[in-house]
């Protein structure tokens, strides 16, 4: 049970680990594609934790790096093809991000610090619970970044027509996804009373 | 002809500067926030990538046309890819490791990194995606300009991170928290760029 409540606050992989920042910041502009990238992911952390947890034993220790990324690109691949075949809009504004989850640091690194040391069960619980930490994480800078930038939530409208006719469009453009990040990473420092990050 | 080297000057200016693969694309940021302390680790990365870049940039547009589009196999792209530069990695660090042994001692430790650099499989993806990019030279010059562009945004990051070194910064924005809200004011002058 540790195993799958870690990944969601205290090793959280994006607010506090720092991994994978790319797909963190690309894809929270609106709070649906933060979801769906959170969710692929997850799926292909569960099933490459789960994969390279049983052939762990099998997997020479010289090659295993390679051996890992192979097994992530076909999951990814997968979860790519069924993207496109049942959520098109979803993978249109996904893009190129969907087959760069092979190279997230997240799934590599959980699959050499976790799955190739531990049982498939306990590798399953720890994909699914970093995994949710990891749609967590996106889901609430893209909510800032949503209600701020566009004045809606989930495509739901939040706050006042005048405001949604003039929103803080920088908060949907690059510059505000690094702003956003900034600013919520300080806000964790100040609930944790300014321990810094190493 | 004209226009043709018109539009190879759009895909250098875009990779440099109004599609920058850092502050517009969001590709590579881990290297890019993690090896931006010092100016001269930042331009070094910056050559490796800029390197292996280039070559994967050739290869793979190389390979897709000539083997996975006639077998009709490219729904395997995103495997094949990430195999080709993984491999492409190991062996230049081999190679520079046996006949210029001083380029080693520079980017040697920023090699193996290169693999999981998301800007690397993210260009070579963007090539085969986008159909703008249709010969050989486009693509290469493609690969080739967007490394640039990353060299470009890593090595001015480590500029200013030197100068906070020594600044008053908030206790609880010390750390990665002010380098990003710094990436975020790079980011608008570059997007202002685009305008």
């Amino acid at each position: 049970m540790k195993n799958f409540t870690k990944g969601l606050l205290k090793e959280n992989p994006v607010l506090v680990l720092l991994l994978g920042m790319c797909p963190s910041l690309a894809t929270t502009t609106s709070v649906i594609n933060a979801l769906g990238m959170g969710l692929s992911a997850m799926a292909v952390l569960v099933c490459s934790n789960a994969v390279i947890s049983a052939l762990r034993k099998v997997i020479p220790s010289k090659v295993r790096i390679a051996a890992y990324i192979v097994i992530i690109a076909a999951f990814v691949t997968i979860v790519e093809m069924l993207l496109k075949a049942y959520v098109f809009s979803l993978s249109k504004s996904l893009g190129v991000f969907i087959p760069l989850i092979v190279v997230n640091c997240i799934i590599l690194a959980r699959a050499e610090a976790f799955a190739s040391k531990n049982s498939v069960w306990q590798s399953v619980l720890d994909g699914l619970g970093m995994g949710l930490g990891f749609t967590l994480a996106l889901v609430i800078i893209a909510t800032f970044r949503e209600i701020l930038g566009a004045g809606t939530w989930c495509g739901i409208p939040v706050t006042t027509m005048g405001y949604r006719q003039n929103p803080a469009l920088i908060f949907i453009l690059p510059a505000g996804g690094f702003l956003s990040l900034g600013l919520i990473l300080g806000a964790i420092n100040l609930i944790k009373g300014g321990k810094r990050h190493e | 002809m004209n226009n043709y080297l018109m539009g190879l000057l759009t895909i250098i200016l875009g990779g440099l500067f109004t599609q920058n693969f850092i502050f517009s694309r969001f590709m590579g940021i881990c290297p890019f926030l993690g090896v931006s302390n010092k100016t001269s680790t930042a331009f070094g990365m910056g050559m490796a990538v800029t390197f292996v870049m280039t070559l994967a940039g050739t290869v793979t547009y190389l390979v897709y046309q000539y083997l996975l589009l006639p077998l009709s196999l490219t729904y395997l792209k995103t495997i094949v890819f990430i195999f080709i530069i993984a491999s492409l990695v190991q062996f230049v660090e081999m190679a520079l490791q046996k006949y210029i042994p001083s380029l080693y001692a520079a980017l040697g430790i920023y090699l193996p990194l290169i693999t999981t650099n998301c800007a690397v499989l993210g260009a070579v993806l963007l090539v085969v995606d986008t159909y703008a990019y249709q010969t050989l030279a486009e693509a290469i010059i493609f690969n080739f300009s967007a490394a640039l562009g990353f060299t470009l945004a890593i090595v001015l990051m480590a500029g200013v991170r030197e100068r906070m070194e020594n600044a008053p910064i908030p206790e609880f924005l010390k750390g990665f928290p002010i380098v990003l809200i710094s990436a975020a004011l790079i980011a608008m002058s570059f997007s202002g760029l685009s305008f």
